[in-house]
């Protein structure tokens, strides 16, 4: 929706409800930043200590995760696929990292991203295969491998656990130093934003991604590699859940069996309310971003109001499902627009 | 799914030999799970010599009930290419409601009424974002699997509600008296033959198959496409919440958290017994079959000693697998083709060479 509104580009008079709902599609980044501001401004008006350095320090922490994990959900999302298993793939990621830490204690970073890597991508290999390859729809796969995967992390956990007192400093430092006032783990989520959006708004790969979630057959016809593409998109959202794994330990600092558990939900919620299209073909890495953002604050600004914390699974469904109708209201009042326009030019 | 009626019939020579028909007779799904079944039922015995015992069957029947309950409504939904994901939670929040009413002073049968109201009512909330707004139903049920669990956990963050009345708890871990079926196979049996009937011999039922089919092409033989779909949202939840307050009887309890999960063994259950996810395929007999499989076979891996979450593995497996063997044919047909053509292209190629020269 958003692509096409930027590619249209040229602004005409027309009737008052069609510009509105023109203007929200365009700008959901910006809308999502107003709902920030809004949520933000009312807590800290209930409770000033809402905006101090540590709390805001600790929501951007805690969002850059669901950021980051969030980056990756965007490009399967866009490419009409749907990737659930991603928070299994932070789970054995983050506790194939602890006890990598356990057995050898003076491993290098480098090395622990790498085997976090290259678990979250095997994982995410998977998963393509068998989308690409069998041809079966992405949610019965990913739903499959949410629980095998999880069920092997129970398996190899049991009932073990792995505590920040076996992990290094130089490893817990990246869950709670901070540069310039902001977290690393912020910043890692802000650069990795920045190169993703790049990417998908230059290179040809992720331009094909759009191409694909807009129409799998026109895709097929114009010569896209459409297996090829989707098997890396979830390749792509495995290595990066992977990754985040081993992030996601630095920030919590002990890992058991159920780490990440739930966590899809959240993920697609923050996307979806960040404006990225369910049935593919549109949407941001930032908008995914700054939904998660929203979602987390909204879920800490719950706890400084006093709203038992509990209420935030119901708050992610409720948000997720009122994005998604919201973008349809969009849509509909968007699509007639669009259409006089074109017909006015031909 | 697994007759081959859809490939191409010059695709398969022989297809077309008696050998070939027997063979396609034998390698009908229904078959394969029996076959299933029976493995199933074989390594269950091997590994306790009580497995066939009338007190083990009835305590299989008693771990599947509300699976299979609620499998069957999803069937339909899954037939008309729709799905509902949020079964587990509209069984966990039904359950929560009666338990919570009935602490509040409400007698047992009004609140076990008002959870099946309920569950009508979460339901018809799925189907109206779905057939109304026009939202796909992967996300809206993705969305209400969270919001209806979450409103669970906000209602009921922490506590258990227990202390149901001593006769009417007993229905949920007793058999019916002189037998040894637990009451929900029993409404489990009942329900599937008025689905079975429904969906295999009614004008509603061929509507079913038509709308997988083809939406539009039912929509414009007069098929009331919308109105259909709604009602079976409605229907799943109604019978979530049946199984909801079965759920809270067997367990004598209710949490937040009942049934997290389910979800993955109610699909399991409904994929595995043939059911196309495609829609516009699938019977009631081989979603029975499969719940009988599932229930056998997770009941020998407890008696097996193996852990609930090695369990899980193996049911996410099973679920991979009826949806990729069904497709096994089209891989290799498409395998075959792809490398056909390239032999011809290669083979035309020497012989236009071997022209030229």
């Amino acid at each position: 929706m958003t692509s096409v509104a930027q590619e249209q580009g040229v602004v005409e008079t027309r009737s008052g409800s069609h510009a509105l709902a023109e203007f929200l599609a365009r700008f959901r980044e910006l809308g999502i930043v107003l709902a920030l501001v809004i949520v933000v401004g009312a807590t800290t008006i209930d409770n000033h200590l809402f905006l101090s350095a540590a709390n805001v320090q600790q929501i951007l922490a805690g969002s850059a995760i669901i950021a980051l994990l969030a980056i990756g959900e965007t490009i399967v999302i866009i490419t009409r696929n749907v990737d659930l298993s991603i928070g299994s793939v932070l789970g054995i990621s983050a506790y194939a990292t602890g006890v990598l830490y356990v057995h050898h204690p003076n491993v290098s970073l480098a090395v622990v991203f790498a085997v976090a890597l290259a678990i979250g991508a095997v994982c995410g290999a998977v998963n393509g295969l068998i989308v690409t390859v069998g041809r079966v729809p992405s949610l019965v796969v990913t739903l499959g491998t949410l629980y095998i995967i999880r069920g092997i992390d129970g398996a190899w956990a049991g009932g073990n656990q792995v505590n920040a007192s076996m992990l290094p400093d130089s490893f817990n430092r990246i869950g709670y130093a901070t540069v310039l006032g902001i977290p690393y783990l912020g910043w890692i989520a802000i650069i990795a934003v920045a190169v993703a959006t790049y990417a998908m708004r230059s290179f040809r790969t992720p331009r094909d991604f759009y191409a694909i979630g807009s129409d799998p057959d026109a895709a097929r016809l114009a010569g896209i590699p459409v297996g090829s593409r989707v098997f890396l998109a979830f390749v792509l959202s495995g290595a990066i859940a992977g990754v985040t794994g081993a992030l996601w330990l630095s920030l919590y600092a002990s890992v058991d069996a159920i780490a990440g558990v739930g966590y899809e939900f959240q993920v697609i919620a923050a996307v979806v309310v960040g404006g990225v299209a369910i049935f593919g073909g549109s949407g941001t890495v930032l908008g995914a971003a700054l939904g998660a953002l929203l979602l987390y604050s909204i879920n800490t600004a719950l706890v400084v109001v006093n709203v038992s914390s509990f209420w935030s699974t119901a708050l992610a469904g409720g948000l997720l499902l009122a994005a998604i109708a919201f973008d349809r209201l969009i849509a509909l009042r968007v699509a007639p627009a669009m259409r006089t326009r074109r017909s006015a030019r031909g | 799914m697994a007759d081959t009626d859809h490939a191409t019939p010059d695709s398969d020579v022989q297809a077309g030999t008696p050998w070939g028909r027997t063979l396609r007779g034998l390698l009908r799904w229904e078959a394969l799970l029996v076959v299933l079944l029976l493995a199933s039922i074989a390594y269950g015995a091997s590994v306790s010599p009580y497995f066939l015992e009338w007190t083990n069957l009835f305590f299989i029947g008693l771990n599947v009930g509300e699976i299979a309950i609620i499998a069957l409504p999803l069937t339909l939904i899954i037939i008309t290419g729709e799905i509902d994901l949020s079964v587990a939670s509209m069984l966990g929040l039904t359950g929560l409601f009666m338990a919570e009413l009935f602490k509040h002073g409400w007698p047992i049968w009004p609140a076990m009424g008002a959870a099946i109201v309920l569950g009508g009512v979460l339901g018809a909330f799925n189907g109206f974002l779905i057939t109304r707004i026009g939202l796909p139903s992967l996300a809206v049920t993705i969305g209400t699997l969270t919001l209806y669990r979450g409103i669970a956990q906000g209602v009921l963050p922490s506590d258990t509600i227990s202390g149901f009345p001593q006769g009417l708890g007993s229905i949920g871990v007793v058999p019916i008296p002189h037998t040894h079926i637990s009451y929900s196979v029993a409404i489990f049996a009942g329900l599937a033959v008025v689905f079975g009937i429904v969906l295999h011999a009614t004008p509603l039922g061929r509507a079913i198959f038509a709308i997988g089919a083809n939406q539009e092409a039912a929509f414009y033989s007069g098929i009331r496409v919308k109105r259909i779909k709604f009602w079976l949202f409605v229907l799943s939840g109604m019978v979530c919440g049946l199984a909801g307050v079965l759920w809270t009887l067997r367990f004598a309890s209710a949490r937040y958290d009942s049934g997290i999960g389910l979800e993955l063994f109610v699909v399991t259950a409904v994929l595995l017994g043939g059911v196309s996810i495609f829609g516009g395929r699938g019977t009631i007999v081989g979603v029975v079959l499969a719940v009988a499989v599932l229930g056998c076979l997770q009941t020998a891996m407890t008696a097996d000693l193996i852990p609930a979450q090695d369990q899980n593995i193996v049911v996410g497996g099973l679920l991979l697998a009826s949806v990729i063997v069904p497709n096994l044919g089209d891989i290799y047909r498409r395998t075959r083709a792809r490398l056909r053509t390239a032999a011809a292209r290669r083979q035309a190629a020497v012989s236009m060479r071997r022209e030229a020269g």
